[in-house]
C-alpha cells in the first residue's frame, strides 16, 4: 500500500471507530455495513425479550381456506426460557376434539434440529419424534414449525436494507436468510418498529424465491414493564388463498415453572 | 375377577354418572370427554365356524374425567369404557381404564394409587417391554386396549434420569372372544375358568421397577418386572372319550421380565429397539427383541405430505406352548401424514414371518370429519397362512373395519 493510500485507510478507520462511539448504542450508524447493522437489529430484538422467564398463553388458531371457511384449533402453550439455549414449549391441544389431550413437546436449540416428543393419550404413550421437518405445516395451518418455534438470533443471516414509515411509525426492514437448509424459505423480510423493536410484519419467500406468505402481528402489549406480545398473528398464503390467525389470550408471566415441567413424565401427565 | 360386567347395568351407571356430573355444573367443560363410537366389521370370507357370523357392528362409550388442584399437584383421573357387540357376548364388556389419586411432593417424588394405564416402548410393530396393563384382546387384535391395572406406584424424577416402582395389586385376565366371535382361535378359550401357577392366583403382589432417561438423541428405559405374566399359556382341555381337544384354558406363569428400550433420534432418521430376557419359573429363561427404524421423507413431491418408512425386525425364542407369532418375522410399513387440515393419516404395513412364509398385511387410516365427528378404517388380511402357526386360526378372518367416533 502507498503512503497516500495507508493515510487515506488510516483517516477512513479515524471516521468509523469515531462515529462508532459516538453512536456505540445507536444502530443507525451510517458506517456498519448491511449484515452487521442487520445482525445488530436482530440482537437488539433478541435482548429486548429476554429474561421473561416463564409464560403460559392460551391460542386459537382460525384457519381459513380459500372459499372463505373456518376451522378452529385451541390450545394452551407453556414456555421456559433456557440460559444458552433456545425455549422450552410444551403445547396441550383442547380442540379439535379427536386430538383433545395430545401434548407436544420441544427443546429449541440455537444450532441443529430440535428435540420434540408427542403424547397420544389414547395409546398413554410418549413418543419422541423426528424433528427435522421444520417446513411441515403445524396443524394443518399455515404456520410452519419453524414459524412457532422460538426465534434464536443464530437461525438467520441478516441483511439491514432500509427504514421504512409504516402506519405513521418508522420500520426497520432487514431480510433474513434461514442458516438450516431444510428451511422451506429461501429468505425473509421482516418489519420491526424503531422504537420498541417488535416484529410487526415479515414477507416469506419459498425455495423458489417467489413470494409465499405474509405475516402481520398486532395487538401488542407489555407485561412486566419490559416484555411485548402480540394479540394476533395472522398469515396469508399468497399462493393457495388460505389464511390461519393465531389468537393469544392470557399472557401469564412468573409461573414459577422449571424444567421438571417440560420432559416426558409432565409432558404424559399434560391435560 | 373377570373384566366381564353386566353392560346394561354398565352403561346405565355411565349413563347416570355423565347426567350427574354435567347437572352439577361446576366441572368445567375441559375437564370432561365422552367418546361414542359406532363400529362395523366386514369380513370378506365366510366363517370357518358355524357359530361366527359374517359381518358384525359394535358400539363404544368412553368416559374421560379429571380434576387438578393444590395449584397442579394434586389429580384424580377416570377413564371408563364400554361396548355392546352385536355378536360376540364376550366382546361386549365394560371396564375402568383409570380411577386413581395422584399427588406431588416437594423433591421431585409423585405417588399414583388406583388403578392406572402405564405405556412402556419405543416400537411400532410389536410391544415387547409393555408389561403392566392386561391385553383387552377382544377390541383388536392388534394389542394396543388395554384393560385398567390397580397399583401403587412411586415415581422419583433426579438428574440421573426417572425411577418409578410399582406394586401391582390384583390381576386382570385377559379378554378373548367368544364362540360367536371372529378372530379367534379354532378352539372356545375357557375364559372364566383360568389357572394361575401362583396359588394366590388373582390375589397375587406384581412387582415392576423402571429407570428412563433422555441423554442427547437417545431415550433409554431399563425395567424389571416380577410376577404373573400377563400373556397366558393355553391349556388343551381333552374330552376322555375321544381324546379330542375341545378347547383351551389360560394358564398365567410366574415371570421374572428385564426389559430394555432405546431409540436414538437421528434428524429423520429414528432407530429403535425393545429386548426382554424373560425367566419363566420352573421352565427356563427366553429372550425376544423387536428393532429397526423410521426413516421420513417430508413434503414428498412438493406436497405437505410427509412419508414415514419402517422397517422392524422381530425375534423371539419361545417354543412349543409359548411360541409367539414373531418368532423371526420381518416388519415393513409406510405411514403417511397428509398435514391437512382434516389430519389425515394412513398406515399401510405387511409382516412375512420368515421360517413359514405366512403373511399379514394391514392398512390403517383415519381422517377428522369436523370438530365432532372423525373416521376410521382398518383392513387387515392374513394371507399364506402355515398350518401350524397360531395365525392359521385366523386364516378366512380377513375384515374391514370402520369406526365413527363422535366427541362431546
Amino acid at each position: 500500500m502507498s503512503l497516500q493510500q495507508t493515510k487515506q485507510t488510516l483517516l477512513a478507520l479515524g471516521l468509523i471507530t469515531g462515529s462508532l462511539m459516538l453512536s456505540a448504542y445507536s444502530v443507525t450508524a451510517q458506517a456498519q455495513s448491511p449484515q452487521e447493522k442487520g445482525l445488530a437489529i436482530a440482537i437488539e430484538a433478541d435482548k429486548r425479550d429476554t429474561g421473561f422467564g416463564d409464560s403460559t398463553v392460551d391460542m386459537e388458531m382460525v384457519l381459513r381456506n380459500q372459499y372463505g371457511e373456518e376451522t378452529k384449533r385451541v390450545m394452551r402453550n407453556k414456555t421456559l426460557e433456557q440460559d444458552k439455549d433456545g425455549d422450552k414449549a410444551l403445547i396441550v391441544f383442547d380442540n379439535p376434539r379427536d386430538v383433545k389431550g395430545t401434548a407436544f413437546l420441544s427443546f429449541t436449540h440455537k444450532s441443529g434440529p430440535d428435540d420434540q416428543w408427542l403424547y397420544l393419550p389414547a395409546l398413554k404413550r410418549v413418543k419422541r419424534i423426528a424433528s427435522s421437518n421444520k417446513s411441515g405445516p403445524f396443524m394443518g395451518s399455515e404456520f410452519a414449525f419453524e414459524d412457532i418455534s422460538s426465534q434464536e438470533v443464530e437461525k438467520y443471516t441478516y441483511t439491514y436494507l432500509r427504514d421504512e414509515v409504516v402506519n405513521g411509525e418508522n420500520h426497520f426492514v432487514i431480510e433474513r436468510d434461514p442458516v438450516d437448509p431444510k428451511s422451506g424459505y429461501s429468505k425473509q423480510v421482516a418489519w420491526l418498529d424503531t422504537k420498541e423493536y417488535r416484529v410487526k410484519k415479515v414477507d416469506f419467500y419459498d425455495r423458489k424465491g417467489d413470494l409465499l406468505k405474509t405475516l402481520t402481528v398486532s395487538g401488542y402489549q407489555q407485561y412486566l414493564d419490559k416484555f411485548w406480545r402480540a394479540n394476533t398473528w395472522e398469515m396469508i398464503n399468497h399462493q393457495t388463498g388460505k389464511a390461519t390467525v393465531l389468537n393469544f389470550e392470557q399472557y401469564q408471566f412468573n409461573n414459577g415453572l422449571n424444567d421438571r415441567d417440560f420432559n416426558k413424565n409432565s409432558l404424559a401427565r399434560a391435560k | 375377577m373377570n373384566s366381564f360386567f353386566k353392560v346394561s347395568q354398565r352403561v346405565r351407571q355411565l349413563t347416570i354418572t355423565i347426567a350427574s356430573v354435567l347437572a352439577l355444573g361446576h366441572a368445567s367443560a375441559n375437564e370432561f370427554t365422552t367418546e361414542l363410537g359406532f363400529e362395523t366389521q366386514w369380513f370378506s370370507k365366510p366363517p370357518v365356524h358355524e357359530e361366527q357370523t359374517r359381518h358384525n357392528a359394535s358400539a363404544s362409550l368412553k368416559l374421560d374425567y379429571y380434576h387438578d388442584w393444590d395449584d397442579g399437584n394434586k389429580r384424580v383421573a377416570f377413564t371408563g369404557f364400554a361396548r355392546i357387540d352385536a355378536n360376540d357376548s364376550e366382546r361386549t364388556h365394560g371396564d375402568i381404564r383409570e380411577l386413581y389419586y395422584w399427588q406431588a411432593f416437594d423433591n421431585d417424588i409423585e405417588i399414583y394409587a388406583g388403578i392406572r394405564h402405564v405405556f412402556w416402548g419405543v416400537t411400532e410393530t410389536r410391544h415387547l417391554v409393555d408389561v403392566i396393563n392386561q391385553t383387552d384382546a377382544v377390541e383388536n387384535i392388534d394389542g394396543e386396549d388395554k384393560l385398567g391395572q390397580p397399583m401403587v406406584s412411586l415415581l422419583m424424577e433426579r438428574d440421573w434420569g426417572t425411577l418409578e416402582a410399582f406394586a401391582l395389586i390384583g390381576f386382570r385376565e385377559r379378554t378373548f372372544a367368544g364362540i360367536d366371535g371372529r378372530l379367534r382361535p379354532s378352539l372356545p378359550i375357557n375364559q372364566d375358568d383360568a389357572l394361575y401357577q401362583s396359588s394366590a392366583e388373582q390375589e397375587h403382589i406384581d412387582w415392576a421397577l423402571r429407570w428412563s432417561h433422555v441423554i442427547g438423541d437417545w431415550d433409554v428405559g431399563l425395567s424389571h418386572f416380577s410376577g404373573t405374566s400377563r400373556d397366558p399359556l393355553f391349556i388343551p382341555q381333552i374330552e376322555p372319550a375321544t381324546g379330542a381337544i375341545t378347547s383351551l384354558t389360560p394358564y398365567y406363569e410366574q415371570i421374572e421380565q428385564t426389559g430394555l428400550e432405546v431409540q436414538a433420534t437421528k434428524g429423520a432418521m429414528l432407530w429403535k429397539l425393545e429386548a426382554i430376557s424373560i425367566a419363566h419359573k420352573d421352565a427356563g429363561r427366553n429372550t425376544a427383541f423387536v428393532g429397526g427404524f423410521e426413516y421420513t421423507l417430508y413434503g414428498i413431491q412438493d406436497t405437505a405430505i410427509d412419508l414415514g418408512l419402517l422397517v422392524e425386525y422381530q425375534f423371539d425364542d419361545r417354543s412349543g406352548i409359548r411360541e409367539t407369532t414373531s418368532q423371526n418375522d420381518l416388519a415393513l410399513g409406510m405411514r403417511y401424514a397428509f398435514n391437512d387440515v382434516a389430519g389425515t393419516e394412513v398406515l399401510a404395513a405387511m409382516s412375512i414371518d420368515l421360517d413359514d412364509q405366512s403373511r399379514f398385511y394391514s392398512i390403517e387410516a383415519s381422517r377428522r370429519i369436523n370438530n365432532d365427528w372423525s373416521i376410521a378404517a382398518e383392513a387387515r388380511i392374513f394371507s399364506n397362512t402355515d398350518t401350524q402357526s397360531p395365525a392359521f386360526a385366523l386364516r378366512d378372518d380377513d375384515y374391514l373395519q370402520i369406526e365413527l367416533t363422535r366427541f362431546f
